[in-house]
């Protein structure tokens, strides 16, 4: 196991979201978290990449307990990873270009030539080639997250989080970021925690579904095995969230 | 009881965000000399506090100027003692009016727009992204402003003073008549180094409060659009206090 989650607990603002979530996130496949909104979903992501502590628990990610360790050790943790955030979070005051090479200018891992070629050849792969000048300002919301996932790939992290990669988009945009994130799974070979309430849409792309309830983790299964479960509670949620689909639909 | 039960809450309250403020201090001066230098992005913060800064610092001193040699004059005849204006004004600005009112117009002006801007980055979650590019926040975004602000504040003191004693010299010189003879060598004679010097203490210091407060209030704000409003009129009304308080302070040590 790559990430393991062990009896994490978290108050935020009086409020116990997380009681003591344990889950184990298989390597090199594809996890979604699903569940009702306001659960937790994206602290308990935050927790994976040590933006939020734990009050109690452990997050180990490679054997490495993230509660253990200083901020230097931390940031070290963080080069293996990468975020896509809900809302993309580019950077507003650069363009798509400069977006997407601003992990590599900053880390000085690739001389400019080098830059100049990955970062096209980046986007275009996520279907944003000749869009590098734009300004965030100035795309839509599909397009932000292609550009938001280019700058989470351009570095080749061995794990990526996706929080909720496909809030506010249209069913069609929802559909076309899920396969870009397939495709890109199948290039890179990384492993994806996703955050989602697209059902049934997340079953084909996800390897492994669990699903977070009052604050733990109520069901883990493969993904086609999760969709016949016999749990009552995640049964009403499918079904519940397959008729809102089917009305969207 | 509920009037105490407030008291209380708000007392403790009010501790622990000045501790909070003193630790976001310490921990960016932690950052301020750690590798790499951001020149880029210290010099971007010059232009932005100092440059833009500088016609609304020069336009307040004209006039901050002109009304003190309007003033000085009409007090200083009752005495017949016009040809000390030049002192007066002089020595006013170099003290007093020049570190604080530039100050105060940095604040209202750059300080605020620091607060929005960290304080919009927080709420669109661009500083969680840095820190999951395992890049710190506090040395990517605030040393360099903090930087900025400690050179920049400095240089517009000295534009405010210069342009102030102008000013000055405007209204009490070519208006008013005072011998412009007796303006400049009342200056020459009144001012000190330690006065030149307590200004550039007070500007430094000032400059600290500025970037320190607007940072740190754009960096906590909360989430919501209300919350950004509230966090940058907390700033301004924060920083203006606690310079006018820092300057009584720093005054009495420097007299």
């Amino acid at each position: 196991m790559v990430i393991k989650l062990d009896g994490v607990e978290k108050t935020l603002g009086g409020q116990a979201v997380l009681k003591g979530v344990t889950l184990d996130i298989p390597k090199g496949k594809i996890t979604t978290i699903i569940g009702p909104s306001g659960e937790g979903k994206s602290v308990m992501l935050k927790h994976i990449i040590g933006l939020i502590r734990p009050d109690r628990g452990r997050v180990i990610i490679d054997g490495t307990d993230l509660t253990q360790i200083n901020e230097q050790e931390l940031n070290d943790i963080r080069k293996k990873f990468a975020m896509l955030f809900q809302s993309a979070a580019l950077f507003d005051s650069m363009n798509v270009f400069e977006n997407v090479a601003f992990p590599l200018r900053e880390k000085r891992i690739m001389a400019e030539q080098e830059i100049c070629r990955w970062v096209p050849e980046m986007l275009e792969r996520v279907g944003l080639d000749k869009m590098g000048h734009k300004f965030p300002a100035e795309l839509s919301g599909g397009m932000k997250k292609r550009a938001g996932l280019a700058r989470a790939l351009v570095m080749g992290p061995e794990i990526i989080l996706f929080d909720e990669p496909t809030t506010g988009l249209d069913p069609l945009m929802a559909h076309a970021i899920h396969d870009l994130i397939l495709a890109m799974h199948k290039t890179f070979g990384f492993t994806g925690v996703m955050v989602s309430h697209e059902i049934p849409e997340i079953f084909p792309i996800s390897d492994w579904v669990a699903m977070l309830k009052n604050g733990q983790i109520i069901a883990m299964s493969p993904s086609d095995e999760f969709q016949q479960t016999s749990n009552p509670v995640v049964r009403e949620f499918i079904s519940v969230n397959n008729g809102i689909h089917l009305a969207q639909a | 009881m509920i009037f105490l039960q407030h008291i209380g809450k708000r007392t403790l309250f009010l501790i622990e965000e000045m501790g909070a403020m003193f630790v976001f201090l310490i921990r960016t001066f932690g950052w301020l000399f750690r590798p790499p230098v951001r020149i880029a992005q210290i010099i971007k913060q010059m232009h932005f506090v100092g440059f833009k800064s500088s016609f609304v610092v020069i336009l307040t001193a004209l006039f901050t100027g002109m009304v003190l040699a309007l003033q000085g004059y009409y007090s200083l005849r009752k005495f017949g003692s016009e040809g000390l204006l030049g002192s007066a004004v002089a020595i006013s600005m170099i003290r007093e009016l020049g570190p604080v009112l530039a100050s105060l117009m940095v604040t209202a002006r750059a300080g605020s727009a620091m607060t929005a801007e960290i304080g919009i980055m927080r709420i669109t979650e661009q500083i969680d992204a840095l820190e999951t590019m395992a890049i710190n926040s506090l040395q990517y975004l605030i040393t360099p402003k903090v930087v900025a602000s400690l050179l920049s504040v400095p240089l517009l003191v000295a534009m405010f003073d210069v342009v102030g004693i102008w000013g000055g010299y405007l209204v009490g010189v070519k208006l008013l008549g005072v011998s412009g003879g007796s303006y400049w060598s009342s200056i020459e004679s009144a001012v000190e180094w330690k006065d030149v010097y307590g200004g550039i203490l007070k500007s430094v210091s000032f400059g600290l409060i500025i970037s320190w407060v607007c940072c740190y209030k754009g960096y906590y704000t909360r989430m919501s659009a209300e919350g950004l409003g509230k966090a940058t009129t907390e700033s301004v009304v924060l920083a203006a206090v606690l310079i006018l308080v820092w300057d009584y302070f720093l005054t009495s040590v420097l007299m």
